[in-house]
């Protein structure tokens, strides 16, 4: 099938099987952020913005986005590098696998809502799983990133 | 791994019925339950072109279509307001906010599966679901309802004066519910529905006063309700579950400590 989307802002055209997932599309198509972890829908990992909604490309099909926005990290680079920088003085990564997925949902959060409480970080980025940090570091960065956006320090 | 040969994005429900009813065919929600299956998919039915994305306000109900995706109703206000947050309460720790941006509520009622959250808090409203093309008949029923082929096109969902309380035990945040209970105390009746029984849920109704304490309606459904056993949970230890999470739920809709 051939479906036609605008990936990080540019207009592409492709043929694609009926059962390509979104997250093998964009692989293929050089978004070597966006990471393969579960395949299940349980880790976070393969996180995209689909329009501007953020989704797990794992379980969507690659026509799907037929017609649709889809962005990765590739594409959010400027947006990402106001926090990311907070992220990694905490210490948060360690193997890092995790980042973009983590990374894609944190800008999800902070458009919909720019000042979360710690609550509302840690409940919009639970279905985002690290396997070396425990999450306190990611909600500290996060944290030290809205501080300093308060203070007027960036 | 699950193989799809041929994508249909219907342009019509007759359409989607016709093809859905070829043998090794299926309807796709959000694709997350399908996902995990090992099928052979001949033909993948896509009903995103049938204007099934979206939440109603009839005025006396909530119209909700199959494609609604789980975060819209945990996020849509008028289902907050006018069900005090339960929709909200019952969903939010289902896997994670990009897991209930691409689940659908066509599926996750269709499904009718055992660990659901949806059903438990949808069947404690009452909901009805909108079947094409055998017509609307009460989630109840289609709960017990077996080799449906139709397709599920809307839930509803009766507005009522309501209070309502919901609560759900997991071993981790995000895993799949061990049991969980949703209560709705309306004018006429109190409604408790127990699910991830591992089974479908159940609804038991009462009457809105004079049913007894929370613990004695507590006792009463946790010796009626069949509970079986699974990875998450015994049998057993959900029985103790069902007496706990049901007396808080009965407790929080009449205030802590009230008499029914
Ligand atoms: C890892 C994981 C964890 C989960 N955890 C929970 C949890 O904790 N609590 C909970 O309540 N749920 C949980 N779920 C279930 C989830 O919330 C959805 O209910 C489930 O994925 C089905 O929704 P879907 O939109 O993905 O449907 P799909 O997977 O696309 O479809 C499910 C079934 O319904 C059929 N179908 C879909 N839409 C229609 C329609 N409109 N008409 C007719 N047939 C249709 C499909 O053919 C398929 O047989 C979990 C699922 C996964 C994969
Ligand atoms: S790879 Fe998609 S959620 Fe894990």
């Amino acid at each position: 099938m051939e479906i036609t989307l605008t990936l990080n802002g540019r207009r592409i055209t492709a043929s694609v099987a009926a059962d390509t997932v979104l997250l093998d599309f964009l692989r293929a198509h050089g978004c070597a952020s966006v990471k393969c972890g579960c395949e299940t829908s349980g880790c976070g990992l393969c996180t995209v913005f689909l329009d501007d909604t953020p989704v797990l490309s794992c379980s969507v099909l690659a026509v799907r986005a037929d017609g649709h926005r889809v962005t990765t990290l590739e594409g959010l680079e400027a947006e990402a590098s106001e926090f990311v920088t907070f992220i990694a003085d905490q210490g948060a990564e360690q193997c890092g696998f995790c980042n973009p997925g983590f990374v894609m949902n944190t800008i999800a959060l902070l458009r919909e809502n720019p000042d979360p409480t710690d609550e509302e970080i840690r409940a919009y980025l639970a279905g985002n799983l690290c396997r070396c940090s425990g999450y306190e570091g990611q909600t500290r960065g996060i944290r030290a990133y809205l501080n300093a956006k308060k203070e007027g320090r960036l | 791994m699950l193989t799809i040969d041929r994508y249909l994005r219907a342009s019509s429900l007759e359409e989607a019925y016709e093809a859905a009813q070829k043998k090794n065919s299926a309807v796709l929600g959000g694709m997350l339950w399908l996902r995990l299956s090992h099928r052979h998919v001949s033909t993948a039915i896509d009903l995103s072109a049938l204007g099934l994305c979206g939440v109603e306000d009839l005025g006396d109900r909530y119209r909700i279509g199959a494609y609604t995706t789980l975060r819209m109703l945990e996020t849509h206000e008028g289902l907050h307001r006018d069900f005090g947050g339960v929709i909200g309460d019952a969903l939010r720790d289902i896997v994670g906010v990009q897991f209930r941006n691409l689940a659908t509520v066509g599926g996750s009622v269709f499904g009718r599966f055992g660990f659901s959250d949806v059903v438990t808090v949808f069947l404690a409203l009452g909901a009805s679901v909108e079947l094409y093309p055998s017509g609307t008949v009460s989630l109840e029923t289609f709960c017990g309802m077996r080799g449906v082929k139709d397709i599920l096109t809307h839930v509803i969902l009766p507005k009522r004066q309501v209070r309502t309380a919901y609560r759900a035990m997991r071993n981790t945040a995000t895993d799949f519910p061990s049991l969980n209970v949703c209560a709705v105390l309306a004018e006429d009746a109190l409604t408790v529905t127990v699910g991830a029984r591992p089974l479908c849920a159940v609804a038991y109704r009462l009457p809105a006063a004079g049913a007894g304490t929370a613990e004695e309606i507590a006792e009463k459904i946790a010796k009626e309700t069949v509970f079986a056993s699974n990875s998450r949970a015994s049998e057993t230890y959900r029985r103790h579950l069902c007496r706990v999470l049901v007396a808080r739920a009965v407790d929080d809709v009449y205030g802590k400590g009230g008499e029914s």
